[in-house]
């Protein structure tokens, strides 16, 4: 007999679910947990990579690097001195929040700030909530001003942007103040860090404010914390 | 392949909804999608269709109601349709709020719970 049920759910409930315990494990352990979402090629990587120079003398580091086949950003990381964990997508065009619980098993040991490079992608990464503290859009100058108005979700719903290969500027027609005043009228509250990890300018800016969300999230958790 | 992502998921929450309502078979789905989700109805379709043999969704129809960006002025109540967000009111330069687009719910399906009571 054909019987009708109405729903009225939400996609992704599964995920919803499986992200509420990666958060109450990274709360457990005061992890804090950063979530870098952007188009290809907007230099997450590159970033990360004098975020790890920077911090990672002070600070137990851990990066899960999310890619649909290949490992090439992940060895670039690993060169750092940093525990990561590769997790190849196998086609799927974002990390779940299941693939993170999985990657922090295979990471093992408590990190003070866990990173999450995401799939080269503006649009599902926004969709998919993953436990993160925070969720950092970035935008590289190269690619021109108008992807917050195309890409409004990520823009919206992410605690950071950060404007990357700064250096570019003179070279291009980025309207730095029309795109920013853009972010802003998406995300009033929101941080926005414009910086280039080629020169090093803006990074020491963007690290102290990962340190300073750091030691928020702990100084919340107080009771547990490292050792 | 966002939108395989989406089908999964769609997938695996009805199949779990039928199991608990004793449906063997699925006869159909209804979608919501906003414009704003960036969800194409025809990759959607696509996904659905390939990863549906072999499922309780095998042979079911998909049916996706696209909802378009509706946006609303919070000091002057002008409604807009724009293409993409755009964020302040053209008659007073205010801030606009979503009043629909972001959707991307399951709004009913519709089985076989194996019982007789009809010719099938
Ligand atoms: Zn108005």
């Amino acid at each position: 007999m054909a019987v009708k049920v109405v729903m009225g759910q939400r996609l992704l409930k599964a995920n919803a679910a499986v992200a509420q315990e990666n958060r109450a494990r990274f709360a457990a352990a005061g992890t804090l947990v950063v979530n870098l979402i952007s188009s290809p090629g907007a230099g997450k990587t590159t970033l990360l990579e004098q975020t790890l120079v920077r911090l990672g003398g002070r600070f137990r580091i851990g990066v899960i690097e999310g890619d649909i086949y290949t490992t090439r950003d992940a060895e670039r990381i690993a060169g750092k001195g940093t525990a990561v964990v590769q997790v190849n997508t196998a086609g799927i065009c974002h990390l779940d929040a299941s693939m993170v619980a999985r990657a922090c098993e295979e990471l093992g040991a408590a990190y003070d700030i866990l990173f999450i490079e995401n799939v080269g992608n503006l649009v599902c990464p926004a969709e998919f909530d993953l436990g993160e503290d925070v969720k950092v859009a970035l935008l590289s100058v190269a690619e021109g001003g108008d992807k917050p108005a195309k890409y409004p979700l990520v823009f919206r719903s992410a605690g950071a942007v950060v404007i990357t290969k700064a250096d570019l500027l003179p070279f291009t027609d980025f309207d730095l103040a029309g795109v920013t005043g853009e972010i802003r009228a998406l995300n009033p509250e929101v941080k926005v860090f414009i910086l280039s990890a080629r020169t090093g300018e803006g990074v020491e800016e963007w690290c102290r404010w990962v340190e300073e969300m750091f030691l928020r999230k702990r100084a919340a958790g107080s009771g547990t914390g490292s050792e | 392949m966002h939108e395989v992502g989406l089908i999964c998921s769609l997938m695996d929450q009805v199949t779990e909804s039928a199991a608990q309502n004793g449906i063997t078979r699925i006869l159909s789905v209804k979608l919501v999608v906003g414009k704003l989700t960036l969800a194409q109805p025809d990759f959607l379709h696509f996904a659905f269709a390939n990863l549906s043999p072999g499922t309780i969704f095998e042979g079911a129809r998909l049916e996706i109601e696209e909802r378009p960006l509706v946006l609303r002025c919070t000091a002057c109540g002008t409604e807009t349709r724009p293409e993409y967000l755009d964020y302040f009111c053209p008659a007073c330069g205010e801030r606009m709020e979503i009043i629909s687009g972001d959707e991307l719910f399951i709004e009913y399906y519709e089985g076989d719970n194996g019982e007789d009571g009809s010719g099938g």
